[in-house]
């Protein structure tokens, strides 16, 4: 499937008219409705288990669809989700403190650096509440107060206290709770679960997806599965950058091929870096822990004043520290939001001031707490994160300062989808981390678990309706044609990765891809570094085709060969995203251009020519993607500058 | 009847038809071990014991049938769940580390085999006679104190008491936990009722044989 | 003075039919390297080598997830208390140590690869009950139940299994009891769970027993393994209900009544 080049992609954003607090319900009760007795006989195959794609599949199959789900892990409960700690917002305005749905509304606008839509955003911050309704019904554990209520604690980015949370676990009881809704519906027999099974092509048939092409990772065979719509609920994509807070088996894979199958991409350079994860401790490092930002309470960042200062932290004087943040923004100091703190890390370091292994580091120190609150009271608060930080790094908070350095944390890119969360493809929905729609350029704390939810709980059960109803469906089933050729293609590819036999393993290549995307892709661009980067990943491509060693063979259990898989995507995809980079001329939210600042260093946005979503389209191979835009409208909110100082 | 059956066809229900079992067996060897201390007292007082016992007739099978029931479904559920356990692991691993599990519940399987032995010996010994040396029937007393007077007897009784208390010790706790007997006030009491109650029944009882072996039993 | 020599005596299974054998690979580790991350440089070396490289289950490598595990020198996620084999540092051994992992074993995880098992069997476990039955958009106010907080802490404290099977592997029996517990208790602590409070006890039991997992004889191995610290105190709870649920319901309801 490639686009014809001349006509332009479609991109009906599909938002109702009418004023902002009644889009919802309007567009609601006007979508089209499947009759109960025939939702039966609707296939939806729904990719992903987490947050998205559990609550997705126990939502629909409980209308009445006939749902296959499917996911990599050996069960749905294992989605990267799990990981999820700090909490997820809602508009209950339980505390009193002046929340509303309106101000969540205008928090994650402004939040995402005015690069999203304002009719998802709303919707979204509507349907916040519900969601832990929902929760609290199957049991999420959700911390309370004495007298038996909710409980709620503040988060970056907003004034009031709206973050519901499970102790540090919240991602994983909720998750647990959408598992659990799924697991009634597999025994139900509403729903056919397949773990283990990795989605490797999508299938579209006359304009349509019809199903997917997917791999038993057990037996190695390649199976195809029909349905009338194919919903993605994949998650994000930052392990493109080899080390990042994201759990391993994290990939582009299934966006990347519905991509080359025609659903275009946005904003595929928009990523998070998160401020505070514990750094690199050597070449074998496997991933990035993220540590709590509520640290940043009471920690005090600083770095020393001199160049390779190899003392240890108690032996620097005061007079010889730099405590930058503190320094760089007096008012808002240690707590500056995260692509701020995040950067202000980064240049430290790259002036030679960075501590720990490798110098890629700074001091998170309790040592002022500690002497004007007694470290009694600074264990109440963080002991668990410091236990979690000593199993790490084998030090002692209380004795020692923390180090710590970003880390690629979420994609607010994603498969471009409207207000129906359907892709430019007829039949794609997509859904959770793994569609662009509500972040813009960066996503407040809490809200990923929000909008993963909402999507698979209250608006795709709807919106997915409107589309069966309003289709005709040609009769399709795996034997047509499209499906023996995907299976086709995916052999061919297995085979061909089996086949190189080259010298050097997937892992070595996805670190340098990796660190090549970090320097030159990561927390901050330049033209320069980025025109770099597209130079040498198609180099880096060719080496890993011509020199990839895989061993052992395609029906068996093969983690290398699951990995090569992974790592191939990477390596086309860095591509568009270096390429989206350079092109958003204009530095916002995560995307930071040092060619725009303001004279002191922040990110200065240009919303005449880039307030806009990026949507990038598969020309075919060798052709180079083309960029199309999505105009943003902002009816209801003032575009600002975000200023912290 | 649904209920029961359906409680002995799960591993639960085994379990807990163990511990009733247990715990009516725990009651006799109270009861049994405070008569026989009566030996100390005087060998007449037992014969006194076991003719009151006599009295009831055939009625005493009542309380025996119950016995030998409770421990047929006892050992019935041991073995069985020893059998699930094999077949759940399922081979074997080349290390295991068992570093919570305590000496008693390791033991409680082998132990119980070597009870039911000392129990068919016992009753061989004492109630019908037949490896006694000198079996009288309705003296208690005496036949107690004859039936002690081979060593190698005593210290067959005597190391029948230790696997007794082993099983005790963790069978008591265990009754608590099998019958979901918890409550953190007083969860930290079920071991030292355990303790307590393998002290009081296996020492009193082992004080019999200890007392033969030491020639203090007459 | 923080790299160390180490030997791995390693279980390598090609398939789930193959028989299966230990095999010893040196390897020098680097004390601030997770378990995880050692066996990535073995494994990295093994491809070098021409040899392929060891399957272990593994994604958030940060504790939570539930999918690494093996055994390691006998233990299930390895020496330290409360932490998953991921979470498992180097500089919990010392040079020169020889180290034997291998695959939790238990009929109901069978092997699939080296010491990657199938754990599906706790799935079907959930399936059998494991749930509230509420439908999408059907709640209540969150607020409307109060919850002490006292409550929503047990809950949670049982609620945080993550569903990793090392109970499972340490257990003697091979029972899976501490886990289907967690899961019973984390819903029957809350009042949602209340309404299926007995036939999920008895659905879930029922289910467990039939994958194929021992019995429990109250080892307490399970508690010791657990790295979520899952309390066997929530088995003598389990078993409460499971008794009250057996002679309450299944007059009412015939045996093991199952879900939907
Ligand atoms: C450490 C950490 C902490 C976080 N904390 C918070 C927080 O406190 N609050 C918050 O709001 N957000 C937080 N986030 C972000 C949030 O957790 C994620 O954005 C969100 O959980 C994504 O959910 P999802 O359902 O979209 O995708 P995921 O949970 O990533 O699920 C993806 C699913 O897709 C499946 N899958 C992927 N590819 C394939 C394929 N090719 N074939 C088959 N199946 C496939 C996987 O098996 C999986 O089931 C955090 C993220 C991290 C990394
Ligand atoms: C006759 C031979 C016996 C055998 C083969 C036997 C075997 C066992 C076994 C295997 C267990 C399970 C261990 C565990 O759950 O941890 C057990 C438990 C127990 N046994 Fe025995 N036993 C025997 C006799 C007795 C006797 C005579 C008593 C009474 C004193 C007794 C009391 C108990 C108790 C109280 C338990 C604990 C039950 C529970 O865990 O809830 N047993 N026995
Ligand atoms: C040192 C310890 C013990 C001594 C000295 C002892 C002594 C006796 C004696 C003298 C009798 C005969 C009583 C009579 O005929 O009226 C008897 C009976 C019996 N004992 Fe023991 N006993 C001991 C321990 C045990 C233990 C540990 C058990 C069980 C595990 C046990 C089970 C029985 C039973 C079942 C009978 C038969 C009761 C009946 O049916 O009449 N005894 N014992
Ligand atoms: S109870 Fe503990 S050991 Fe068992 S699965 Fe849950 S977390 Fe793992
Ligand atoms: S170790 Fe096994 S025997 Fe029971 S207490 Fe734990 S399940
Ligand atoms: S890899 Fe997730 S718990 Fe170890």
């Amino acid at each position: 499937m490639t686009g014809a080049p001349d006509v332009p992609m479609q991109l009906d954003d599909r938002i109702p008219d009418g004023p902002l607090a009644e889009k919802w319900d309007r567009h609601r009760s006007a979508l089209r409705l499947v009759s109960p007795a025939n939702k039966r006989k609707y296939h939806v195959i729904v990719v992903g288990s987490g947050l998205a794609g559990a609550s997705a599949a126990a939502s629909l199959a409980e209308l009445g669809y006939n749902v296959s789900c499917f996911c990599f892990q050996d069960s749905p409960r294992r989605a990267h989700s799990i990981a999820a700690q700090g909490g997820i917002n809602a508009a209950k305005n339980y505390q009193n403190d002046g929340d509303s749905v309106e101000r969540l509304f205008r928090d994650t606008i402004k939040g995402g650096d005015f690069r999203s839509r304002e009719g998802n955003v709303y919707r979204l911050s509507q349907v916040s509440a519900d969601i832990i309704d929902q929760c609290v019904a199957q049991g999420v554990p959700f911390a309370r107060e004495y007298g038996g209520l909710l409980a709620n604690r503040s988060f970056g980015g907003a004034q009031v206290s709206r973050t519901f949370y499970a102790r540090g676990q919240t991602g994983q009881q909720l998750l647990i709770g959408a598992y659990q809704a799924l697991e009634r519906q597999i025994a139900r027999g509403a729903v056919q679960m397949y773990t283990r099974h990795e989605m490797l092509d999508l299938v579209v048939i006359d304009g349509r997806a019809r199903g997917i092409v997917v791999r038993d990772m057990v037996t190695g065979a390649i199976e195809s599965h029909a349905g009338h719509d194919v919903v993605l609920a994949t998650g994000g994509y930052g392990n493109v950058f080899y080390l990042s807070t994201n759990a391993k088996g994290c990939n582009v894979t299934a966006a990347f091929r519905a991509w080359k199958r025609g659903a275009g991409f946005a904003n595929p350079s928009f990523t998070q870096i998160h401020p505070t994860c514990i750094p690199v401790s050597g070449e074998y490092q496997s991933k990035l822990t993220l540590m709590s930002e509520s640290l940043r309470n009471d920690g005090r960042v600083w770095v020393p004043l001199k160049q390779d200062d190899t003392r240890l932290p108690r032996d620097i004087p005061d007079a010889e520290r730099d405590y930058f943040l503190e320094r760089k923004y007096p008012s808002f100091g240690n707590l500056a939001p995260r692509d701020i703190a995040s950067r202000a890390a980064k240049e430290a370091c790259d002036e030679g001031r960075g501590v720990g292994r490798g110098g890629l580091g700074v001091y998170l120190d309790f040592a002022t707490a500690i002497s004007r609150l007694g470290e009694d009271v600074i264990r109440e608060r963080y002991a668990n994160l410091f236990e979690m930080y000593e199993r790490i790094t084998g030090e002692n908070p209380y004795q020692t300062p923390m180090r710590i350095y970003p880390a690629v944390h979420y994609t607010m890119g994603g498969t471009w989808v409207d207000y129906n969360l359907m892709s430019t493809l007829p039949g794609l929905h997509v859904i959770g981390e793994a569609n662009f729609s509500d972040h813009g350029a960066n996503r407040l704390g809490a809200s990923a678990l929000m909008q993963g939810l909402a999507d698979g709980y209250f608006v795709l059960p709807y919106t997915i309706g409107d589309y069966i109803a309003g289709t005709k469906f040609a009769e399709v089933d795996t034997s047509h044609s499209a499906f023996a050729e995907a299976e086709q293609q995916v052999r061919d590819r297995t085979a061909r990765l089996l086949a190189i036999n080259g010298s050097r393993s997937v892992d070595s290549f996805h670190k340098e891809l990796g660190k090549l995307m970090w320097d030159h892709c990561g927390m901050a661009r330049s033209r320069e570094g980025l025109e770099l980067a597209l130079r040498r990943i198609p180099e880096l491509r060719a080496e890993f085709w011509a020199d990839v060693r895989v061993l052992g063979s395609a029906d068996t259990l093969n983690q290398s060969l699951e990995k090569a898989g992974r790592v191939a995507d990477f390596m086309e995809f860095a591509e568009l995203m270096c390429r989206d980079a350079l092109e958003r001329e204009e530095s916002c939210g995560g995307h930071f251009r040092v060619e725009y600042q303001t004279p002191d260093g922040e990110a200065l946005r240009n919303d005449d020519e880039f307030a806009h979503v990026a949507v990038w389209e598969y020309r075919g191979e060798g052709v180079p993607a083309k960029r199309n835009v999505e105009q943003l409208e902002f009816e209801f909110v003032q575009l600002a500058t975000r200023s912290y100082k | 009847m649904n209920a029961i059956i359906g409680l002995w066809r799960s591993t639960i229900g085994k379990k807990i038809a163990m511990s009733l079992t247990g715990l009516l067996l725990v009651g006799f060897l109270i009861s049994h071990m405070i008569s026989n201390v009566l030996v100390f007292v005087d060998g007449a007082s037992l014969d006194l014991y076991g003719a009151w016992l006599r009295g009831f007739g055939p009625l005493l099978w009542i309380p025996r049938l119950i016995l030998l029931g409770a421990v047929v479904i006892h050992i019935a559920a041991a073995y069985q769940l020893s059998a699930l356990a094999r077949a759940g692991r399922g081979g074997s691993y080349r290390d295991h580390d068992r570093p919570a599990s305590t000496y008693a519940s390791r033991t409680m399987r082998w132990g119980g085999v070597l009870i039911l032995v000392f129990i068919i010996f016992h009753i061989l010994h004492y109630t019908v006679g037949i490896i006694h040396p000198d079996f009288r029937v309705g003296e208690v007393g005496r036949n107690l104190v004859r039936g002690m007077e081979s060593k190698p007897v005593a210290l067959f009784y005597l190391v029948s008491m230790i696997a007794l208390g082993a099983h005790f010790l963790h069978g008591i706790w265990s009754v608590f936990q099998t019958l979901g007997i918890n409550h953190p006030t007083w969860n930290r009491w079920r071991r030292g009722i355990a303790i307590g109650l393998t002290v009081l029944v296996a020492g009193g009882f082992a004080s019999i044989p200890a007392a033969a072996l030491l020639g203090w039993l007459r | 003075m923080s790299t160390m020599r180490l030997t791995l005596k390693v279980w390598r299974q090609a398939s789930p039919e193959a028989k299966g054998e230990f095999r010893t690979y040196p390897v020098e580790a680097d004390e601030h390297m997770s378990f995880l991350e050692m066996l990535d440089v073995v494994n990295e070396g093994l491809i070098a080598a021409g040899e392929e490289p060891i399957a272990f289950d593994h994604d958030c490598r940060e504790g939570i997830c539930g999918s690494c595990g093996m055994m390691i020198n006998g233990k299930a996620h390895g020496p330290r208390a409360a932490t998953t084999a991921c979470q498992l540092h180097m500089r919990s051994f010392k040079d020169g140590d020889h180290i034997l992992i291998e695959p939790f074993r238990a009929s109901a995880f069978p092997v699939i690869r080296d010491l990657v098992v199938d754990r599906s069997s706790f799935d079907r476990i959930i399936q059998a009950g494991g749930y509230v039955s509420v439908g999408t958009g059907a709640a209540p106010d969150g607020n409307a139940i109060l919850v002490p907080k006292e409550m929503a802490e047990r809950a949670m404290d049982a609620a945080q299994c993550i569903g990793c099977g090392a109970c499972v592997a340490a257990c003697p029996n091979a029972s899976a009891m501490l886990f289907t517990a967690a899961k019973v208790s984390h819903l029957a602590m809350l009042p949602q769970g209340q309404p299926e409070r007995h036939r999920r006890v008895l659905g879930m039991v029922e289910q467990m027993d039939s994958e194929g997992f021992g019995g429990c004889t109250n080892f307490a191995e399970c508690e010791a393994a657990c790295p979520k610290q899952i309390s066997i105190e929530n088995i003598a709870r389990m078993n409460r209900d499971f008794l009250k649920a057996s002679l309450r319901e299944r007059e009412e309801t015939g045996a093991g009544a199952v879900s939907n």
